[in-house]
């Protein structure tokens, strides 16, 4: 294994410790689409590069994106927005 | 010596409500069973007092973590165990791992007849210089047929669960055009206007080279699919619909489906009783060669092409 796969490796297992120590569901979502992109080169270093095709295409592209209508059709992304615009008013009172 | 009945004397057979009710001209409920709406349930007053102090007694005598003892020391064992768990769980993994053989070596037990056979006859059996693609759709067809129809079965259980009536869906449009759309975005939808060809060739690329280079029938479809969903969602439903609405995906998706069966029912009867089957093989490595592994990888293509731009119009707006 070259030290170049190695970093990769490393970049991995980061990407899946924080998917789920994130609080903001956005986040965990885009660290998901990374773990994917990097599981796609490790493919192509693997020499498969099929794989690596649908991984790119399925695990950070479609999965990520059904991820995303989902959140937006329960509010989730709508109501982190609220509340900061919430928090930025606050601020603005306090200032 | 047969004669057509009167009018009265048909409508009291058997036969008359059995074809009434199979056209829907009449509904057997509407009339015959008394239907009123459902009473809304009524909460007293009193009631919904005494809910609440019954929720407040139990939260301050139950989860009052400062006085409560026995919960507090709960939460400290819960995450040891957790982590407890986590760990010697992991450790589990690790060694069995360890008794593992390493890669590559020849006294492997994946390294049998089955792989040999495979590797070395592959090319003169199948036709197909992707070794792989080969194998998965003429040894392993049966396999493969048996995915497709999962990826069918996925987007009928989703349609079950998010597809909106048609009319709701219309009354939506009318009340709110923009809801579901995105705004008319300019970069969005130059970039599209760029992109969107370029990825369609490449899937489709993928899909016809699916048995000479490395890609298939899935890799391919993804990435269709995926240019199908990056269209939708920068110029929006109505112009998607112009060339792919419902119509068009139940005869896309029903044939693709149908035509692997045909073909690979076909391939598997002459192949398991020892009959020639008359599908050329053709030259390895020209485009029209491999016998049925072009057609399969098409089929499949189509398949989870029209699967992932379903599961994307259904979360988004239900329906397609």
């Amino acid at each position: 294994m070259t030290l170049f796969q190695c970093i990769l490796m490393g970049f991995l297992i980061v990407c899946a410790i924080s998917v789920s120590f994130s609080k903001n569901l956005l986040n965990s979502i885009l660290i998901y689409m990374s773990y994917s992109l990097i599981m796609s080169i490790i493919w192509v270093c693997l020499e498969s590069p099929d794989l690596a095709i649908t991984e790119a295409a399925v695990g950070a592209g479609v999965t990520s994106v059904l991820f995303f209508a989902t959140l937006k059709k329960i509010h989730a992304i709508q109501i982190e927005k609220e509340k900061r615009e919430e928090s930025d008013k606050e601020g603005d009172v306090h200032e | 010596m047969s004669r057509l009945k009167p009018q009265k004397e048909y409508e009291k057979t058997g036969a008359f409500h059995f074809f009434r009710w199979l056209s829907g001209s009449k509904d057997p409920y509407v009339g015959e069973i008394e239907m009123q709406p459902q009473k809304e349930a009524e909460i007293q007053e009193t009631t919904i007092l005494e809910r609440m102090k019954e929720s407040e007694m139990v939260r301050d005598k139950v989860y009052d973590v400062e006085n409560n003892k026995v919960l507090k020391l709960f939460h400290k064992v819960y995450v040891v165990a957790a982590i407890l768990f986590c760990v010697v769980l992991v450790g589990l993994l690790l060694y069995t791992v360890s008794y593992l053989p390493r890669i590559g070596n020849s006294a492997n037990p994946d390294n049998n007849i089955v792989s040999e056979r495979y590797i070395e006859q592959g090319l003169q059996e199948t036709g197909a210089l992707n070794i792989v693609s080969g194998m998965i759709l003429t040894y392993r067809a049966f396999d493969t047929f048996g995915e497709t129809n999962v990826l069918f079965i996925a987007t009928c259980c989703v349609m079950i669960l998010l597809m909106v009536d048609d009319v709701i869906l219309k009354k939506q449009r009318i009340r709110n055009d923009r809801r579901f759309e995105p705004k008319n975005d300019g970069i969005l939808q130059g970039t599209v206007f760029v992109l969107c060809p370029i990825i369609f060739i490449f899937g489709i690329y993928i899909i016809l080279n699916g048995h000479l280079s490395p890609g298939g029938g899935f890799s391919g479809g993804a990435i269709i699919g995926a240019g199908l969903m990056l269209y939708t969602s920068a110029y929006g439903f109505e112009k998607t619909q112009r060339f792919f609405d419902e119509h068009i995906y139940k005869i896309a998706k029903i044939t693709a489906l149908c035509m692997y069966g045909i073909i690979g029912s076909y391939f598997y009867i002459t192949g398991a009783n020892g009959i020639e089957n008359h599908i050329p093989l053709g030259t390895p490595g020209h485009i029209l060669s491999s016998g049925i592994i072009l057609p399969i990888n098409i089929c499949v293509g189509l398949e989870v092409a029209c699967t992932m731009y379903a599961f994307y119009a259904l979360f988004r707006r239900g329906g397609l």
